[in-house]
């Protein structure tokens, strides 16, 4: 994330008497200790998923077919289905999550009513999963179900669309991600377009921009570190995401094109079998585990350098 | 009321540490059976204030896993245990038959209060052969019965779970096609369908669409008033599930040393199809005779008079033949 650095402190010992700076130990402590259970969850995932490592190898991930009983695992059908509803999360939620951060960083309305919209979206985000869920099966459900089915009728010749039509589908999961990861998207757009200096602003004015084009030609421009960082963070979310995508994705392990098929995701498999796994399975749900932590760490990592090249791109104009 | 607030008041007094005057017995395991044990610790600890039992359903896996770990008093599972974790087992383990259940078909459909299915239909359904809710399969067996147009939506258990494990063995063991190309175990992958977690998962999923069907425990079914299917058995009788139908494929096995098997088929004219005994886990040595008298007492309590809330609560109480058996092995506990 955009964050610069502070301007360097006093040092803690007062001149000329030398005593230890225990505070600088304990954060210092604490940076170590949080590499260290990175380190440490790494390592015992890993231990643990060293049986199926060693019996599928990279076949893993490519292997479509997910049988406990036969022990054949493959996370292909939950690679897929974990990519997918990130995807139409973010897809979902992109714009409207950018507008109304360059709604709410705007003049719009006087500022107790900014601050109630701003509030309200930002509960979203404190509303716990399972009620996402829940909210999800009474809701969304019936609703992509009718819709599905109505679209899967006549537009079934196209795979994406094609039926049978359940409710509790790709869709409905990747819908109410979509609302999980707004406010992730908006609160840090937000504040990343309300830093962007009022020089720059009252520049573009005084050339003659009309608002818009001062919020398309510079205001966004400048933020876009923040929004890149804001995408990424949710997309993070949406990956991980479990109880609330276990409720609603239809859990299964079949490979399908259709948006209104029942699927899975790396993180509701491991919800859903690990209680009552055992031996192998066990193995491979902690493989799949693996699997799951590399891949959102991986987007952190890739997060990470978009951030700085945008950064280093928009330098000139901060 | 009373009853869900004594439920808490066991939980909670489960979890405080109490006056240590008593004996506290700890198990883990079986969900299913689940709400009959805790009600059987708290209807004994009425009478017998001194023992407290506690309960966790944490799945009939985990179960054994506590179990073998020597962190519980006794464990619990639907699937018994394989001869490879009695082997495991430091203390040695005694399994009891303690209550019993039935799988039911569970279906949503309008102005079909009852369905019929055949051998081959219930296979073809979960197989995904069988789509549509007029196919001539289901047509045939249900005559007069206006069966919809509409596609079967069939719901299953996403999560391992001994009900699975009982639904699938009966479906392997009908259907060589369900074997080849399904298996059974705690956890499958069904060829169609979508995957509710828990009981009530797959109850909400019926509950929910039109057209659904899928298997639940009987108590499920009942208390969210769903309508059931009447199942062909061997004898080629279409059974309904109650108690008294379970019962009678309850006492068509024959035991095995030990009390590990599974109603797969019943021959039992009068018999349903699927239903199975849920187990205690017991060591075969405790070191704590007090906590081994407690225990005793308790197991015998559920064998008897525990029995008594298993209709009420969705269950099949044993037939006398098995109790008798049941006690025998816990006699031989140590």
């Amino acid at each position: 994330m955009a964050t610069e650095t502070p301007s360097t402190g006093r040092r803690a010992g007062s001149v000329g008497r030398w005593r230890p700076d225990f505070f600088r130990w304990f954060t210092g402590l604490a940076a170590v200790a949080s590499v260290l259970v990175l380190g440490w969850i790494f390592w015992e995932v890993f231990r643990e998923a060293k049986p199926a490592l060693e019996k599928f190898g990279l076949g893993f991930l490519t292997g479509g077919q997910w049988q406990p009983n036969r022990e054949r695992y493959g996370v292909l059908p939950f690679l897929v289905g974990t990519g997918a509803t990130a995807g139409i999360a973010l897809l979902i939620a992109f714009p409207p999550g950018l507008a109304i951060a360059i709604f709410l960083s705007e003049d719009f309305l006087p500022r107790p009513a900014r601050q109630f919209v701003r509030f309200v979206v930002e509960l979203l985000a404190a509303i716990p999963s399972v009620v996402y869920g829940l909210w999800g099966i009474v809701v969304v459900i019936p609703i992509v179900q009718a819709v599905g089915t109505w679209t899967s009728e006549r537009f079934g010749h196209i795979p994406l669309l094609s039926g049978p039509a359940y409710g509790n589908s790709l869709l409905t999961a990747g819908l109410v991600l979509a609302l999980m990861v707004l406010p992730t998207i908006t609160a840090i757009s937000r504040s990343s377009l309300v830093a962007v200096p009022h020089t720059l602003r009252e520049g573009a004015y005084a050339l003659g921009a009309t608002r818009w084009e001062a919020i398309f030609g510079v205001i966004l421009p400048t933020a876009a570190p923040g929004v890149v960082a804001a995408t990424i963070l949710a997309l993070g979310r949406a990956m991980g995401e479990t109880m609330a995508v276990a409720m609603l994705i239809g859990n299964s392990s079949r490979l399908s094109w259709s948006l209104f098929a029942p699927s899975g995701t790396l993180a509701s498999l491991l919800a859903n079998q690990f209680g009552e796994a055992e031996g192998l399975q066990v193995a491979a749900l902690m493989y799949a585990a693996l699997v799951l932590v590399a891949l959102t760490l991986a987007v952190n990592f890739a997060g990470e350098v978009v951030l700085r090249y945008t950064e280093r791109r928009t330098a000139g104009i901060r | 009321m009373l009853k869900n607030f004594l439920l808490l008041a066991a939980v909670s007094a489960g979890l405080l540490p109490g006056p240590v005057a008593g004996q506290q017995l700890s198990g883990a395991g079986a969900t299913f059976p689940a709400p009959l044990y805790q009600r059987w610790a708290v209807e004994y600890n009425q009478q017998v204030p001194a023992i407290r039992v506690n309960y966790q359903s944490v799945g009939s896996g985990a179960g054994v896993k506590n179990f073998l770990q020597g962190v519980v008093d006794f464990g619990a599972s639907d699937a018994a245990m394989t001869d490879a974790e009695i082997a495991k087992s430091p203390r040695g383990a005694v399994l009891i038959p303690a209550a019993a259940g039935s799988v039911v078909l569970a279906y949503n459909l309008e102005n079909v209060p009852a369905l019929k299915l055949t051998r081959a239909a219930l296979a073809g359904i979960f197989l995904g052969t069988i789509t549509k809710w007029n196919d001539p399969a289901l047509v045939a067996a249900n005559p007069g019965i206006p069966l919809p147009a509409q596609s079967i939506n069939v719901a299953y258990r996403s999560d391992g779970s001994g009900t699975t494990f009982v639904f699938t063995q009966h479906l392997a063991a009908i259907s060589p096609a369900f074997d080849e190309e399904v298996g059974f175990d705690k956890s499958v992958t069904f060829p169609v369908g979508v995957g509710g977690k828990g009981n009530e998962g797959v109850t909400a999923l019926v509950k929910q669409t039109p057209g659904t069907i899928g298997y639940v425990e009987f108590g499920y079914a009942e208390q969210n008033k769903l309508p059931v299917a009447s199942l062909e058995n061997k004898s080629g009788n279409f059974i309904v599930p109650t108690p008294e139908s379970g019962a009678a494929a309850l006492a068509s096995v024959t035991w095995p040393e030990n009390l590990r098997v599974w109603p797969v088929d019943p021959e039992a004219p009068d018999a349903y199809p699927i239903t199975t005994f849920t187990w205690l886990l017991l060591y075969k040595k405790y070191d704590d005779a007090a906590k081994l008298k407690a225990l005793k007492d308790f197991v015998t309590y559920g064998l008897t008079e525990g029995q008594s809330f298993a209709i009420a609560l969705g269950y099949i109480p044993l037939p006398e033949a098995v109790v008798a058996r049941a006690n025998a092995a816990l006699s031989s506990v140590e």
